[in-house]
């Protein structure tokens, strides 16, 4: 048998019928996951169609997007950006119902953006395909399970088939040589990753994130890095799951238990790639070169050290990203004056991301003038963190602690930034208006976040991270 | 879906790399549940100035780009989120086909679904179509070329499955729904391997 790379492991597990050179393959789906945005119109399909969903048992759906991260008033009723976001939320506990589907709603502890729960449940397992209207469910490739978004037409065809029309992707394995230095973390390596590779260096690829560095990673730190595989064009990333991830996994309430978990484990010990599997494309990066990073631009391979000069823009694109960001060539992101600090979204709104924000904050202020906003991804977060006290942290330093949801990072429930403002955010895209109209963001860190938001201006977490270690 | 054979029209450039679905149509527009009616908010932030008045620096809302369904853009067309929304609004805008040296995965596979041309050509064509706006195309999906106003033609390649589904009008689900005794021989392979 030939060596396999780990994505060729669970592609040629899952192929229902072989691509041709006239038809894709039939891919085979093992978890669905669901949200209120890109599923109506699925759902619309499906009645029109008179079908029924194939695999309840293998769709889960929450709600994230458009929820309000406020609590309801005394009456009960949520503060909804509009009437359009509450009835998306009233749609998809309508379809959710109609067609069996298991819904972590609002009176679940389980609700929580999608790329959160589905692993906190233990629904994300090595091995596996998972799709979800969503771009960001390369999160789940962090697990060693093949992990994309989809459009809504393909959310039909899941709904109804369990399968989709795929054509099998090139490999890049992205070897990580070598540890991340003090104060650098996950979030800093993927900007950093983005920055030498460039938005489109991904596509038409799977992203294998490999090397010593990123053994060392924790789950969440390896969920914070497949999550951004989206933003280098790569519909999906992954690692090979390993002793962390099962540590993680086990216990959870999908997880397999007994000795069905014991027959799970076995066979995800052979998820990794073969000695001697070719992939398509190999990019080294060296982690002990990596420091503090952020974004200058308007993509999120605008990316450099935090206190390195920004570039001259090389032609009117980058010189018009520059005028968006109002930040001038030559001199650093550090210093940077800040308006708004958002802590939060599926790439930052777990348990440790929250810790090593109220590390930064804890006896310190927000600065004057400066707004913060901490949102936890999911109500098991909110939980954990509230039950360590966390939230106490935020909201003495100044900040607002807020319900779970998608919140600032989409800002089409309610929570953006006013136009010019700028937002130090620890989300995953800093496109024009992401954030609200005008807004201008910087991808960072939760502990680069946290720092600017003590300093006021856009600030290197290291000095602030020494400090609380001491 | 309705089939798509061959476009005839003049192109209007959009020239800026990047084009992220949010510029297409920003998230606070996704709460709609249906599919239609997404034109008026394509290019919300860009096209409009903040009064609502056409922004005349936008490049589809100059006279010349009137009536265009052919656009030229920037490298890296599409990129961002998987929203369907992007290719709704598109040709609810009346843009039927889009051409790029290089387009987001999630984008071309959702645009070619609902009828959208994603096209990706090469390098140097892509950029002399870019340094010459408002000539006039055809795109001819059956034999995969561009034709140009002086009888050159640039190739383009697609997937047999999407050209084919575009040329017939096939519809994806029903083809997928005739594999349902194959699916549910994988399944029941799989219950008993597990
Ligand atoms: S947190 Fe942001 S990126 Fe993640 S699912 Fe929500 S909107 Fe998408």
């Amino acid at each position: 048998m030939s060596a396999k790379t780990l994505f060729e492991k669970i592609w040629d597990a899952h192929v229902v019928s072989p691509e041709t050179a006239d038809t894709p393959a039939t891919l085979y789906i093992d978890l669905h996951l669901v949200h209120e945005v890109t599923s109506p119109q699925a759902f619309d399909e499906l009645r029109a169609r008179g079908l029924k969903l194939r695999r309840p048992d293998r769709t889960l759906a929450t709600l994230d997007h458009s929820t309000p991260t406020l609590p309801p008033d005394a009456s009960g009723e949520r503060p909804y950006a509009t009437p359009e976001a509450k009835a998306q939320v009233a749609q998809l506990e309508t379809n959710t119902r109609a067609f069996g589907v298991q819904l972590q709603g609002w009176d679940s502890e389980a609700r929580g953006i999608v790329h959160v729960i589905g692993p906190e449940l233990g629904a994300t397992q090595p091995g596996m395909t998972i799709v979800c209207g969503d771009s960001h469910t390369s999160t789940h490739g962090a697990f060693g399970a093949l992990a994309f978004g989809i459009g809504t037409t393909e959310v039909g065809h899941v709904l109804a088939t369990q399968c989709l029309l795929q054509r099998k992707p090139k490999t890049l394995a992205i070897e990580v040589d070598g540890r991340l230095p003090p104060g650098v973390g996950a979030k800093d390596l993927i900007l950093h990753v983005i920055g030498r590779i460039g938005v489109a260096g991904g596509t038409g690829y799977v992203i294998e994130y490999r090397g010593e560095a990123v053994r060392a990673l924790s789950m969440e730190e390896r969920m914070t890095v497949c999550n951004m595989s989206i933003e280098a064009g790569a519909r999906a990333g992954l690692i090979a799951p390993d002793d962390t991830t099962f540590d993680w996994l086990k216990g959870r309430e999908r997880a397999p238990q007994g000795a069905a978990w014991d027959k799970a484990v076995a066979h995800w010990r052979t998820l990794h790639s073969d000695e001697g599997a070719q992939f398509d494309r190999v990019v080294h990066i060296d982690a002990g070169a990596i420091a503090p990073t952020v974004t200058w631009g308007t993509h999120p391979g605008a990316a450099i050290a935090i206190d390195a000069p920004v570039p001259a823009a090389a032609n009117a694109v980058e010189q018009r990203a520059l005028d968006y960001m109002r930040v001038a060539p030559g001199h650093a992101m550090a210093g940077n004056k800040v308006d708004v600090v958002f802590v939060g979204s599926c790439t930052n709104s777990r348990l440790p991301d929250l810790r090593e924000a109220a590390r930064v904050l804890r006896g310190r202020r927000v600065a004057e003038g400066v707004r913060m906003l901490v949102v936890p991804g999911s109500e098991a977060v909110r939980q954990a963190a509230e039950a360590e006290g966390l939230h106490t942290v935020f909201r003495a330093a100044g900040a607002e602690w807020r319900l779970p949801g998608c919140s600032m990072c989409i800002a089409m429930n309610g929570d953006m930034a006013q136009p010019g403002q700028l937002v130090v955010s620890t989300s995953n895209r800093n496109f024009e208006g992401r954030q609200g109209k005008g807004a201008r963001t910087v991808l960072a860190s939760p502990a680069t976040a946290a720092a600017s938001a003590v300093a006021g201006v856009i600030a290197d977490p290291r000095p602030y991270l020494e400090e609380a270690a001491a | 879906m309705k089939p798509v054979v061959r476009i005839t029209s003049r192109t209007a450039v959009l020239p800026d790399e990047n084009i992220d679905t949010d510029r297409i149509i920003p998230a606070r527009f996704l709460t709609t549940t249906t599919r239609v009616g997404l034109g008026k908010l394509c290019f919300n932030d860009w096209r409009y100035l903040p009064d609502g008045s056409d922004n005349p620096a936008f490049p589809l809302n100059r006279p010349e780009a009137q009536g265009c369904s052919i656009v030229v853009a920037g490298r890296n067309f599409g990129c961002g989120s998987s929203r369907e929304h992007a290719p709704w609004a598109l040709l609810d805008y009346g843009i039927q086909a889009v051409l790029c040296s290089e387009i987001a995965d999630i984008f071309r596979g959702n645009a070619l679904k609902n009828g959208l041309l994603a096209i990706v050509i090469g390098e140097a064509e892509h950029r002399w179509l870019l340094d010459h706006p408002g000539i006039e195309l055809t795109i001819d999906v059956q034999g995969q070329y561009i034709a140009l106003p002086d009888g050159g033609r640039i190739a383009f390649a697609l997937e047999p499955f999407a050209r084919h589904c575009l040329l017939e009008g096939v519809d994806q689900l029903g083809y997928l729904l005739q594999h349902a005794d194959a699916i549910s021989a994988f399944e029941s392979r799989s219950a008993e391997a597990a």
